[in-house]
């Protein structure tokens, strides 16, 4: 479902991902994960084509996101690491939005965002904006909308991120749940290694750049010989910190938090 | 075509939902139309210039319809910031639907600004006049507001194009600040919305006549009071005006939707 043949991508002299090849396929639930900086959401960035490779081959069922844009598109559904919701719009309009993008007919539009608001537990709160909405019920959204489309791939940049246990392990179980139900190929990175453990049916560790180690959690453990996939990744990473510089985008949100309480 | 409706759809919304912006959006241009227009109007009546709330308005219009249209397309920063703008990257619609939709529903609000003020300007004692021969009496022309929507409807697309390609290239606060002071302050003060731009001298008159906006405020101008810029009569003038804010048109929606197409984040 997803083909990666040495992708390579460098800003300037630094290079953010480096020669990488994996492969995951239909119906599989991959995570990806790497200390800070590793490269992994520069990998998913260039993914669902926000970011142009330097070198090396993707292929999205069958499709390279930088030929067939378009195809490409219509098949994966993304939910990022930021929120990206139009938090002046209600959550039904967010979804219907979603909809008119993604070409879903009037009739199967309307049936769906019910079915998915269902699920996730917002039909009640349908008609409020989303700016009234905690991080929580936000993500929730997301998730439902990312799926509106019914997506061959869904790619969640840690989507738990900031979340309580219960949003959490609620989240996961309506993943895996329409991961079974609509055989949706997911691609997952995550810093909690008990979600990668629970959730994921493979795991490819990355650091700097490069991806040191993948297979299904019991194979990474068994290669480190040790007992849980945290120690597995912390021998496999090492327990230096990471540190990253600030960007723009970080510089930004300063200043509009400054301005807007939000 | 539904990507360029919802897109458009969003700014309309978003505008009717915040009737507090709205009203506040207009508190600026009014006050120049009430401090400048009743304080500058002894002195240019002096001068012999006429009533100076006359010569104002359409000024003060332009500057509402500029303000507005290019700020919607700033507010993309906006969108980057919080997120929606990927939700809209990664959607399998050609950028350059996204981008016309945002453009065209920032120009319709722009536009309902315009009108808004036009109403604002009624109230201060503006009328739309005709003046039938030099010296004549001039009757009151509600005809022509009509034809100054055209112009309204023209200074919207501009800047608001011009604005979708500065938001698709400004990543940043800086980058905003400096666009406000260096390109949004200067197109207004250089564009005659203030003051006649007959009589300048030599350097004034080519940098305001490289003003985008100029035009279309000599357009309005000329539509609602019969004063045009250039003495070669109403109907050339009016071509003229028209033909380069469509030419201008037509260039900055092509550089919006090629930033637009190449951002990356």
């Amino acid at each position: 479902m997803i083909q990666v043949k040495n992708l390579t991508k460098k800003f300037d002299q630094f290079t953010a991902v480096n020669d990488i090849s994996f492969q995951v396929d239909s119906g599989e639930i991959f995570a990806f994960l790497g200390p800070n900086g590793a490269g992994k959401t520069t990998t998913i960035k260039m993914l669902t084509t926000l970011l142009r490779p330097t070198s090396g081959s993707i292929h999205l069922d069958g499709f390279d996101p930088w030929v067939k844009q378009r195809d490409a598109r219509q098949r994966f559904g993304i939910v990022f690491q930021d929120p990206s919701l139009d938090s002046e719009q209600t959550a039904y309009e967010n979804m219907e939005l979603h909809g008119i993008l993604y070409h879903i007919p009037h009739r199967v539009r309307v049936e769906r965002i019910e079915l998915l608001l269902r699920l996730f537990e917002l039909w009640d709160r349908r008609k409020d904006y989303v700016k009234t909405f905690s991080g929580g019920m936000k993500r929730r959204l997301e998730i439902a909308r990312g799926f509106l489309h019914t997506p061959k791939i869904l790619f969640l940049d840690e989507p738990t991120l900031g979340l309580d246990p219960q949003s959490r392990n609620q989240l996961w179980n309506h993943v895996k749940d329409l991961n079974q139900k609509e055989s949706t190929t997911v691609f997952l990175t995550t810093h909690y290694m008990d979600e990668a453990d629970r959730v994921a049916h493979r795991i490819a560790i990355m650091d700097h750049g490069t991806i040191v180690a993948i297979g299904t959690s019991a194979e990474l453990k068994a290669r480190t010989s040790t007992d849980s996939l945290e120690a597995a990744f912390l021998a496999l990473t090492g327990t230096s910190l990471r540190d990253e510089s600030a960007n723009s985008t970080d510089n930004l949100r300063r200043f509009a938090q400054m301005w807007q309480k939000r | 075509m539904g990507a360029i409706y919802i897109m458009w759809l969003r700014e309309v919304k978003r505008y009717f939902r915040s009737r507090a912006q709205l009203i506040v959006s207009l508190g600026q241009p009014t006050l120049y139309l009430l401090a400048l227009g009743f304080g500058f109007g002894p002195i240019f009546a002096r001068a012999g210039a006429g009533n100076y709330i006359q010569f104002i308005a359409p000024g003060i219009i332009g500057m509402t319809v500029l303000f507005s249209s290019i700020f919607s397309g700033m507010a993309m920063l906006w969108d980057r910031q919080f997120g929606f703008l990927k939700e809209t990257l990664v959607a399998p619609v050609p950028r350059i639907n996204i981008i016309f939709g945002r453009t065209l529903g920032g120009a319709t609000v722009a536009m309902m600004q315009g009108l808004l003020m036009f109403i604002v300007c009624l109230i201060a004692g503006f009328r739309p006049v005709h003046q039938h021969a030099p010296g004549a009496p001039a009757t009151y022309n509600w005809l022509a507001i009509p034809v100054a929507l055209i112009f309204v409807a023209m200074i919207a697309i501009v800047f608001a194009a011009l604005g979708a390609s500065a938001g698709s290239s400004i990543k940043d606060m800086q980058g905003f600040q400096v666009l406000m002071n260096f390109l949004v302050m200067p197109i207004f003060f250089l564009s005659g919305a203030l003051y006649p731009l007959k009589n300048l001298g030599p350097v004034m008159t080519w940098i305001t006549r490289a003003d985008p906006l100029a035009y279309g405020i000599d357009g309005l101008r000329g539509v609602l009071i019969g004063n045009w810029q250039f003495s070669y009569g109403p109907q050339f003038n009016f071509l003229l005006d028209f033909c380069i804010l469509a030419g201008l048109a037509a260039i900055f929606l092509g550089t919006s939707a090629w930033l637009f197409s190449r951002i990356e984040v």
